[in-house]
């Protein structure tokens, strides 16, 4: 009998498949835009987000998904604010977020293991594998609606990630752009730490694009490999995880590392 | 009436003046340069006439229909470009991007239109190639290329030979003067006072308060170039 058989492989599969096609979309921008960082932040502040949730307890997207928003939206402010400097702003909130959040869950987590919790949403040990199907519902949704505005703004997209210069003064409204990809990303995070938990998202972001970025030359071509590759690894990461017994997000990424390995190879062979 | 009109213009950022008391007009068909030192005030200005909004005081008005979405641009290269992935003709393609409306892809009208401005400016066996893995003349010209596809009746240029060798730099202000004398108007900002005065029909030359604006024959001839650009010739 398949492993596919059972509806929570079948679950995590369809929501792995969806959130990192969503993150390697984003990711070719993020890491163009040289706002990895800020990704990496949010993930943190996702995190805290989580644990304020679990304290009050209320569903965790109710309380993470508008919190990691407002985040961004914060962050991307600060960044576009040159008077004060941009990556101290994101360590200090990511690492102050990361640390409230461990510190709530342990004054008053109604849970009797706080430490295997923690480790979970930091690490997303289990969570993927134990997905309701309400939890694939919205994970559909929000997913189907990051791809489609990514599908229709492309070349918007594009020319914000390229120019924002040429791009503010032939009357593309850039800022409106910044703030479009700092609020999907906030949803790609919140998506994202089911799969392979807080700390991990940025893996999934920024792996996939900086592995299509070794060896494809038009945006187009990064785009679309960014994305094979990041669900080719989600689908195999899940797959070796059950069969292996590993923790889903920590082997997904361990296969993002390899295809970027080999495609770094690649790239060094190819420029001789 | 004149493409722009600027009527005792102030620019500066959170009411900090930059530069101030500008005065000066641009008719269809002009090449006008304008020229200073770093620090003189013509970035900003050429960010007011783009649409970005440092106005402290006085007007800027555009006539003859001229509309932000007409404005054709050539902004600096910026750090990020250096390793983008993109193909020429992608980026070409995004200078239609102020004709495409609601739309969200490019009709073949204005791939066609990118198509001839490619074939004009001789990147056409380009248009598959890597931007990053071009020269910097090449680049260049495809950042011009965008530009054109985005002019309708107006380009502005921000240092375009910044960093590029002189024999590629003469071609690109040849190209230049070839696209002004196929109708369109233009606006370089240029701290090269040699070719402003080679090249130019106007020049204003601004050092926090306008130096000069006039026709460039009567620039040749005043105190301001003998001060400023006559030891280069």
């Amino acid at each position: 009998m398949s492993i596919f058989s059972y509806s929570f492989v079948q679950n995590a599969m369809i929501a792995g498949i969806l959130i990192s096609l969503c993150s390697a979309l984003l990711g070719v921008t993020l890491v163009l835009k040289r706002y990895s960082m800020i990704g990496d932040g949010l993930s943190h502040v996702a995190f805290g987000a989580m644990a304020i949730a679990a304290v009050l307890g209320f569903a965790p997207m109710a309380v993470t998904l508008p919190v990691t928003i407002a985040a961004a939206v914060i962050l991307l402010g600060i960044t576009d604010n040159s008077k004060i400097k941009g990556d101290a702003a994101i360590a200090m909130i990511s690492v102050g977020a990361l640390a409230v959040g461990y510190l709530l869950l342990n004054l008053f987590s109604p849970s009797a293991n706080v430490s295997s919790d923690v480790c979970s949403s930091l690490f997303g040990s289990s969570s993927i594998l134990t997905l309701t199907k309400g939890d694939v519902i919205i994970c559909t949704v929000l997913a189907a609606a990051v791809i489609l505005v990514f599908v229709f703004l492309y070349h918007r997209i594009f020319s914000v990630t390229f120019d924002e210069a040429f791009a503010n003064a032939t009357g593309t409204n850039a800022k409106a752009y910044n703030m479009l990809i700092a609020v999907i990303t906030a949803i790609v995070i919140v998506l994202a730490m089911n799969l392979v938990g807080a700390l991990l998202i940025s893996a999934l972001i920024i792996f996939p694009a900086l592995s299509a970025m070794r060896i494809f030359k038009s945006f187009t071509s990064v785009i679309i490999s960014a994305a094979v590759i990041s669900v080719v690894c989600a689908v195999g990461g899940i797959f070796a995880s059950v069969l292996l017994k590993t923790p889903v997000g920590s082997t997904i990424v361990a296969a993002n590392i390899i295809v970027f390995a080999v495609f770094t190879v690649i790239s060094k062979i190819k420029s001789r | 009436m004149a493409l722009i009109e600027c009527k005792n213009v102030s620019l500066g950022y959170e009411g900090k003046p930059v530069v101030s008391h500008l005065d000066f007009t641009v008719n269809q068909g002009d090449y006008l340069c304008i020229i200073g030192e770093n620090g003189s005030g013509k970035t900003t200005l050429m960010k007011a006439l783009l649409g970005q909004k440092n106005l402290l005081n006085g007007s800027i008005e555009f006539g003859d229909g001229l509309k932000q979405s007409d404005i054709g641009y050539l902004p600096q290269q910026t750090p990020v470009q250096k390793d983008f992935p993109a193909s020429v003709k992608e980026i070409v393609y995004s200078g239609c991007l102020n004709s495409l409306g609601k739309r969200p892809f490019y009709s073949s009208k204005q791939k066609e239109k990118a198509k001839s401005v490619m074939e004009k400016l001789g990147i056409i066996d380009l248009s598959t190639c890597c931007y990053r893995e071009l020269s910097g003349g090449q680049q260049q010209r495809v950042l011009l290329a965008r530009a054109l596809c985005a002019s309708k009746k107006l380009l502005v240029l921000d240092e375009p030979v910044a960093g590029l060798d002189p024999r590629i730099t003469q071609n690109l202000y040849h190209l230049i003067r070839h696209i002004n004398e196929d109708g369109l108007t233009i606006i370089m900002v240029s701290h090269d006072i040699q070719a402003a005065a080679d090249y130019a029909s106007h020049i204003l030359h601004v050092s926090r308060t306008p130096l000069f604006f006039g026709a460039k024959n009567d620039y040749l001839k005043s105190d301001v170039f003998r001060e400023f650009g006559g030891g280069v010739k």
